[in-house]
């Protein structure tokens, strides 16, 4: 058994008490709570396939930066820079700062997947995109008995509705080279749902602060380059979660 | 590319990002595995998604790039319907369909 961080009371559709679900029911779980992003998904990827094959790429290149990569804003970022005649050295550290925010992710998955596999380990970085984590670390939270191969069945029903369009759509995207009009606001769509995502787990003063902080934080430093101000923003936010959950005495057993 | 990058230089960019970016996503996943984590530390972590994910689409919410970083009032008012929407319904679809709803009616009135 892995251990359990603190278990907490929810209301976010937790599992029946008792229940054991197989991990063929926690992949569907998992599947199911990720159809909502195809809204998102698809009309994104298929755009970058349209502004990659755009600025000159080849079938191929899309498809290698949404197999290899598999991180959409930073694929925006490459392209734009790309176009833009960047030196390669300013491309991939601009990237690589945009997905820097993973490492928290990577960081905060750490007490509930540590007792997986290597390979295990592995595969679950290579799919750990944000609504993969979002999504996870919300079952988890919510579900904190649930075991280590349910926990990994619930993460590979996610990627598989998240990520394998991802790929999909980017290439159909950069085949057809349907260009997709401007005025229906799909930029909007990512803050949109990231925004639903969160809002339901703002349960505490404790996360209502760190959520505060760190959006003040990120405007405040918004002029500074790609991804650095959310890099100064985001840990300040959860050091200010961590104080009020402290200062309010809700005492953690990890 | 159709400025003349080369196609060795697109794809050594796809590698070196491929990895690199796995190796971010892989840290502390794959290297602390073993090792307990001081309380203080898995007491911040719990705080990541909260912290992050808000902070990353705020500036987006504020200067949106679609109307080329003026501050819009309709995608203004969709955020706030979600977040609303979200922290009272404690249901994600709902609250994707409460923003998404009054960003178009804005857009479409505006």
């Amino acid at each position: 058994m892995s251990p359990t961080p603190r278990p907490r009371p929810d209301a976010r559709q937790p599992l029946a008490d008792g229940a054991t679900p197989s991990s063929g029911q926690m992949f569907r779980r998992g599947a199911v709570k990720s159809l909502p992003f195809l809204i998102v998904m698809i009309p994104f990827a298929l755009l970058f396939g349209v502004v990659a094959l755009e600025a000159g790429m080849d079938v191929a290149q899309v498809l290698g930066f949404s197999v290899l990569v598999l991180a959409g804003a930073s694929q925006f970022t490459a392209v734009q820079l790309l176009s833009d005649n960047a030196p390669v050295i300013v491309v991939i550290l601009s990237c690589l700062a945009v997905n820097l925010r993973m490492a928290m992710y990577s960081a905060s998955l750490v007490p509930w997947l540590r007792d997986a596999t290597a390979p295990q380990k592995a595969w679950v970085a290579y799919a750990l995109v944000d609504q993969s984590y979002a999504l996870s670390i919300q079952e988890y939270e919510a579900n904190p008995r649930m075991a280590l191969r349910q926990r990994l069945a619930f993460f590979a029903g996610v990627v598989t509705v998240v990520c394998l369009p991802w790929m999909v759509f980017s290439w159909l995207g950069a085949t057809v080279g349907r260009a997709i009009p401007d005025d229906i606001a799909l930029d909007f769509a990512m803050p949109i749902t990231f925004l639903a995502m969160i809002a339901p787990m703002l349960r505490t003063p404790a996360h209502l602060a760190a959520c505060f902080v760190a959006v003040l934080g990120s405007l405040l430093l918004a002029g500074l380059p790609s991804g650095l101000g959310l890099l100064i923003a985001a840990p300040i936010g959860m050091a200010t979660g961590a104080a009020v959950e402290a200062w309010t005495g809700r005492r953690a057993r990890a | 590319m159709t400025n003349g990058t080369s196609d060795l230089t697109v794809w050594l960019v796809i590698v070196v990002l491929g990895i690199g970016t796995f190796l971010i996503r892989w840290s502390f996943l794959g290297t602390l595995g073993d090792r307990e984590l001081p309380e203080w530390v898995l007491r911040m972590l719990r705080y990541t998604p909260v912290a992050v994910l808000p902070a990353l689409v705020a500036p987006l919410v504020v200067w949106p790039a679609a109307t080329g970083g003026q501050p819009d009032p309709a995608r203004m008012a969709a955020a706030t319907v979600t977040v609303a929407v979200g922290l009272w319904t404690k249901n994600m679809i709902g609250a994707i369909l409460a923003g998404a709803i009054t960003l178009f009616g804005l857009l479409y009135m505006l």
